[in-house]
């Protein structure tokens, strides 16, 4: 019987085979996203199973090729990392149904929509490669394998906008990679050794000033890519001009693996609290600065945008604590946040075809008009403000109580910040849900003839049909497009479903996160499972 | 570890003239600044191998200390692949960008101006609610709805001032 660790490094080489059967099928629509669809169905089986296996069994390390532990690539399952896996490919999943739907709705089949299928199982891939990598050069690589794909999905099209936010995206993303490049070489440069089993011993025997130099330079580096504080600006520039699923699977996931490679620098290459202070000063910045930004704005993308950085904040607030309660919340967290800002921007890429647009000053009566897409947007909004008993609400329960734990001055302060950003939140999220949903749409500024036409017949408007005489219409020649189709509710009302299952199941999950944060901050099992057992502990 | 005294020279040189580069607005400069910090790192990792010594091709009657270093070599292999695919993909982004803007600069996001731009006071929630919000209103319904007509008159003469605003500030864009 072979273990399950054994084929994890099938969770990148089966996403990446299917982008090139889906390449070579860019004729067939129809084979296309059957490939896709099936392929990230079995990569989620697989990765099913390996946290089952992670959950049993701890950290295990397979080594590929069979080279000796410091010499060879390893790829490393551990519970985070299994987490991780199974959470953000059930969440692309749901996304690529829903942008599946979408384009069989719009009937685009031609044109440069043909490369998002295989772009996005490489996206998914480079996620996998990685969450899964057991050393700095191959978690370099998965981060470019998932780079290189998001310049892609992000300027999908190429118009205008799409090109004027990729230029910043690509540019910001490259300088970052080019700092962690540097980063490794110093690195190598003062231990010889680029695995982070090997450098979770050897990084401690060097004297304080390197470590340090080498510490801040790796937090900078995956600070762009997670967008904390003064290295976040680029986030809200970009996504949200991109395609709505595509900007749902980027909030989801890019930053994740930025906050990913964060936690795994803080407790296994550089255990202590040397940088503690800081990353809770950075934390409070980003939590406040990113959700003052989100109030500023009209438009729903945006603010999703902006509350995006600010809820990263939490996630370094839980790390910069360092004690057991809070890492193993942060865990509990990143899984909530995925999913729950995932679904969000599916909502809004609904909202935006049923209304026409996502600018709050024009929205309204959407909850008389579809009271489904009123529904799936206050289940997760009230879950992203924290309201109890939503999975928000006990993530940040727990990074409260290992707050309080630690209990210095700069803690309480930080708790305060923590609080204060949950009810803007909530305000943020009340005002979308006040203008968009509840007024009525005569009483907006400039409401979108959307949503003022009414079925000849007096039933419900259901496709772009019924707005096509509308003078000034920009839906004149879709035809009989569909508004609401429901693969596309279908998979959000899924992705819903999930983040209140992270509530229902809330008592294994945390059991599962707090056994992933013990072994991290033991950092024993993981390098045990590198390099074999150790006899001096370090 | 001793290092090579000149390499580190060209390495800083490439750095200092790529960052400079990369300040650039126009986007073809930023390009050639990211290419030359991406040749900068690849010295870098080269660097951090130590010394060159013999080709690292086994063989037993070589001491293992005389052979260079292979690992930083296959890392700046991948380094300079990647860099290529990213270098390709930024050049097809610009050559968009001029011919459907014809400019080969960074453009500022225009609705990142029109939120610096906008008054803070918000008309659905910072107004005063003039008509008497109570259910008792049985004489007062002609006043409530005059109120309401007020309301939406100056709503109306701040959206046409606002928009008038945007429109001079889009034509002074034009003319620069």
């Amino acid at each position: 019987m072979i273990s399950a660790v054994s084929l994890a490094p099938l969770a990148v080489a089966l996403p990446i085979l299917g982008a090139a059967v889906a390449f070579v099928l860019r004729r067939h629509k129809r084979s296309q996203r059957a490939v896709t669809i099936s392929t990230l169905t079995l990569t989620l089986l697989l990765e099913c199973w390996l946290l089952a296996g992670a959950w049993t069994n701890g950290a295990q390390a397979v080594l590929i090729g069979g080279w000796a532990p410091p010499f060879g690539i390893s790829m490393v399952v551990d519970e985070f990392s299994a987490l991780m896996l199974v959470v953000s490919t059930a969440v692309s999943l749901a996304v690529l149904l829903y942008a599946t739907a979408q384009g069989m709705a719009d009937g685009d089949d031609d044109g440069p929509i043909s490369v998002f299928h295989p772009t996005f199982l490489i996206l998914v891939a480079g996620v996998s490669n990685a969450f899964l990598a057991g050393d700095l050069f191959n978690l370099y690589v998965g981060f470019e394998i998932l780079l290189t794909a998001s310049y892609v999905l992000l300027t999908l099209g190429g118009t205008t906008a799409r090109i004027r936010a990729g230029v910043t995206y690509v540019v910001v993303s490259v300088v970052s990679s080019m700092l962690f490049l540097i980063s490794i070489g110093m690195i190598y440069g003062a231990t010889g050794t680029v695995n982070m089993a090997d450098l979770g011993v050897k990084l401690g025997q060097l004297d304080e000033g390197t470590q340090m130099v080498l510490h801040l330079m790796l937090l900078v580096a995956f600070g762009i890519k997670a967008a904390i504080f003064p290295l976040s600006f680029w986030l809200p520039d970009s996504y949200p001009t991109a395609p709505a699923p595509v900007t749902a699977v980027f909030a989801g996931l890019l930053t994740k693996v930025g906050v990913y490679a964060l936690v795994r620098t803080e407790t296994l290459l550089f255990p202590g609290d040397r940088i503690n202070s800081l990353l809770m000063v950075v934390a409070l910045m980003t939590m406040l600065v990113g959700i003052l930004g989100a109030i500023a704005q009209a438009d729903i993308k945006r603010m999703l945008s902006f509350t995006l950085t600010s809820h990263i904040g939490y996630m370094v607030f839980g790390l910069a604590l360092g004690n057991l309660a809070a890492l193993g919340a942060t865990v509990y967290y990143v899984a909530h946040h995925i999913i729950v800002q995932t679904s969000l921007f599916l909502v809004t890429g609904l909202i935006e075809r049923r209304a026409g647009t996502s600018n709050v000053d024009r929205l309204g009566s959407l909850a008389k008009l579809s009271p489904v897409l009123a529904v799936l947007f206050f289940i997760p909004a009230m879950n992203l403000a924290s309201i109890p008993p939503f999975s928000g609400f006990l993530g940040k329960l727990g990074l409260m109580q290992g707050g309080v734990e630690l209990g210095t001055p700069l803690a309480w302060v930080l708790l305060a910040g923590a609080v204060a950003t949950s009810l803007l939140t909530l305000l943020a999220v009340a005002r979308v849900w006040n203008r968009a949903f509840w007024r009525k749409a005569e009483d907006a500024e400039n409401p979108d003839p959307l949503l003022l036409v009414g079925a000849k017949d007096g039933g419900r408007v259901t496709t772009y049909s019924h707005v096509a005489n509308f003078p000034t219409s920009r839906y004149s020649d879709r035809g009989d497009t569909q508004l609401l189709p429901r693969t596309m509710v279908g998979s959000t009302a899924a992705l819903v479903a999930l983040g209140l299952a992270l509530t229902v199941f809330a008592g294994p999950l945390f059991q599962l996160s707090d056994q992933a944060a013990r072994q991290m901050m033991e950092r024993t099992p993981y390098i045990e499972a590198v390099l074999g057992p150790q006899e001096g502990t370090p | 570890m001793s290092v090579n005294v000149v390499m580190l020279l060209v390495m800083g040189v490439l750095f200092a003239c790529g960052v400079y580069l990369l300040l650039e607005r126009s986007l073809t400069r930023v390009l050639l600044g990211l290419v030359l910090i991406s040749n900068g790192v690849n010295l870098l990792l080269l660097t951090a191998g130590g010394l060159p010594g013999m080709a690292p091709l086994y063989d037993s009657a070589i001491e293992p200390g005389a052979y260079s270093d292979p690992l930083p070599q296959a890392l700046i292999l991948t380094a300079i692949v990647i860099t290529f695919a990213v270098t390709a993909f930024l050049l097809a982004m610009i050559y968009r960008s001029w011919v459907i803007a014809r400019r080969d600069e960074v453009v500022d996001d225009v609705e990142d101006r029109r939120v610096a731009e906008q008054s803070h006071f918000d008309f659905e929630e910072d107004s005063e609610i003039e008509a008497d919000t109570t259910e008792f209103t049985s004489e007062d319904d002609d006043a409530a709805a005059r109120a309401k007509a007020a309301v939406a008159a100056e709503r109306r003469q701040a959206s046409a001032e606002e928009s008038a605003g945007t429109s001079d500030e889009s034509r002074n864009r034009e003319a620069r």
